[in-house]
């Protein structure tokens, strides 16, 4: 018999909801059956920590007096540059962007000390955030320059807003060639030397919702410790990938983009990140919860990492050059055994995600709902799925043949 | 030639005069300084990377002990900081020693100093910096 959202919600309220882990989820399902299983979870919580470059705040700072107008001018925050494209006092801050003299990779390999992810990270805990901005002045916005120390507490609103989060499933990453390289799966040593992955397998939200049943715009989730709300379908969302016959992706393909109120986060759940030789980015913890509407949802919230497949890709050729080809599939159990075979040879395997924290998450999420403090939301729109046609599109702009130069 | 990195403490009596400019001058050594400090009591401490032959490396330490300053040799640390770091366990398989390993059930990871000897791929790799190296004074 099928539950509806609001029934489960009630039993929420009551303190009455069976509430358990994607995790704990597969022993029940084998030891139940998925019949019984759905009867009896209400809510399957998932959970993932891991870096997700494509994450970034916006924030209002509020008139200055007399007023400036930073829009199309230039702002700093602790000298990394944010976007000033929006109105006067608004401004957005992505994870990924560097300080203007940061050397970048001129040293190869960069260390990308400080950028976005990391000033996230302190405005989160509260720090001062010295911003330095330079405007054009206008008659009702006379001011030029602005220099001053900010906290999260002096901003209006300041949110969360990730374009793409929680992908669905990712590349195994290794090194064919004979030099080392560093890449934003980690350093990767020449000819197999490592291989690196990064997903909270059995635990990540959307591998426990394949088909995107219950995940859709509007969805409340954790994000960064505090609450949260899928927004909308992330960009490179793709859904139209190879599946098993369980109907996971066997390779990267939905994606989420997700946003919520920074002040509520915390910097456990929200890191900066430098990644040798790439740059800077974010690390972010995030938490789904599934309600169990009916067998196919139970059955699906019961996957477990030997059944999840990821393809091993070169990160020095096939990558770089947007190649098709990947060397073989791997499950998640055998990348967390620390070991996989790739060519014939033994490949030991680090993962970049945490999945203690994703697990941590997961059950901070279920004793959320247990305790009453978090109520679930009906989708008001649903994110598309295979059957919508989306494809993620390679680049095909018109391509010019001069080079550009560095201004 | 020989490469040495030491830790100098200087007394007091020596604050204002001039000893290292003397192992260029008498001794033909050259010198890096990797760190300075004065001590609230005055005494200063001092960090130096030493290159020279053999013979004028021994007269050189010689001549520092002579004036009373206290000679060590430098050891590294490496230090964890647990609150920085998110046991992800991607440092793991780097670690050429186990110093670094990773909980098969709990997948926590932890870091054995005995184990540790400094080569340091930890503190380059890890993304969140939880891994420090501090020079043991």
């Amino acid at each position: 018999m099928a539950k509806t959202i609001e029934e489960i919600n009630e039993k929420i309220r009551e303190g009455k909801a069976v509430v358990v882990t994607a995790e704990e989820m597969i022993d029940i399902v084998r030891e139940k059956g998925v019949e019984k299983a759905a009867k009896e979870v209400d809510v399957v919580t998932t959970g993932t920590f891991g870096i997700m470059c494509s994450s970034g705040i916006y924030f209002n700072i509020g008139h200055t007096k007399p007023r400036i107008k930073l829009g199309g001018g230039k702002v700093y925050l602790n000298n990394v540059p944010a976007y000033a494209g929006f109105a006067a006092a608004d401004l957005f801050l992505g994870a990924n962007a560097l300080p203007d003299d940061d050397p970048r990779n001129r040293y190869y390999p960069g260390d990308f000390e400080y950028g976005g992810g990391h000033v996230i990270e302190d405005l989160v805990s509260g720090k001062e955030i010295l911003l330095t901005a330079t405007a054009y002045g206008t008659d009702c916005y006379p001011r030029k320059s602005l220099n001053a120390y900010i906290t999260i507490n002096d901003l209006n609103e300041a949110v969360l807003f990730n374009i793409r989060n929680a992908y669905q499933n990712y590349n195994v990453a290794v090194n064919l060639s004979n030099r080392p390289i560093y890449t934003y799966m980690g350093f990767l040593k020449p000819k197999l030397g490592n291989a690196n992955y990064s997903s909270a397998g059995q635990l990540s939200p959307l591998l426990n919702d394949p088909f995107y049943k219950t995940i859709g715009i509007g969805t409340k989730i954790f994000l960064g410790g505090g609450i949260g709300y899928v927004a909308w379908h992330g960009t490179q969302h793709n859904p139209n990938v190879p599946r098993t016959e369980r109907g996971v992706p066997k390779v990267g393909a939905g994606t989420l983009a997700v946003i919520g109120d920074l002040k509520g986060m915390s910097p456990k759940w929200l890191r900066g990140v430098s990644m040798k030789g790439y740059g800077v980015s974010l690390a972010v913890g995030i938490g789904v919860p599934i309600p169990i509407l009916d067998e196919e949802i139970a059955f699906y919230t019961s996957i477990s990492d030997d059944e999840i497949y990821a393809p091993v890709v070169d990160y020095s050729s096939t990558y770089p050059n947007r190649e098709p080809d990947i060397i073989t599939e791997v499950t998640y159990k055998q990348l967390r055994s620390g070991e996989i075979e790739v060519l014939g040879k033994k490949v030991p395997t680090s993962p970049l995600s945490s999945y203690v924290k994703a697990r941590e998450i997961a059950n901070i999420l279920k004793d959320w709902i247990k305790t009453g403090k978090f109520l679930l939301t009906k989708p008001s729109a649903p994110i598309p799925g295979p059957e919508s046609g989306i494809k993620f599109k390679p680049f095909s702009g018109r391509e010019i043949k001069e080079e550009v130069k560095e201004k | 030639m020989r490469t040495e990195r030491i830790v100098l403490h200087f007394p007091k009596h020596l604050a204002d005069k001039p000893v290292i400019v003397n192992l260029v001058r008498k001794f033909d050594l050259d010198f890096n300084i990797l760190k300075a400090t004065i001590t609230p009591d005055e005494e200063g401490v001092m960090v130096l990377e030493i290159t020279g032959e053999e013979e004028n490396f021994q007269k050189g330490i010689q001549y520092l002990k002579e004036l009373e300053v206290k000679i060590q040799p430098l050891s590294q640390d490496v230090i964890w900081d647990e609150t920085r770091c998110t046991h992800c366990g991607y440092c793991v398989s780097y670690c050429p020693t186990k110093a670094l390993q990773r909980d098969e059930k709990t997948y926590m990871v932890s870091f054995d100093p005995q184990k540790c000897t400094t080569c340091g791929i930890c503190v380059e790799i890890c993304p969140y910096k939880a891994m420090e190296i501090r020079l043991v004074i």
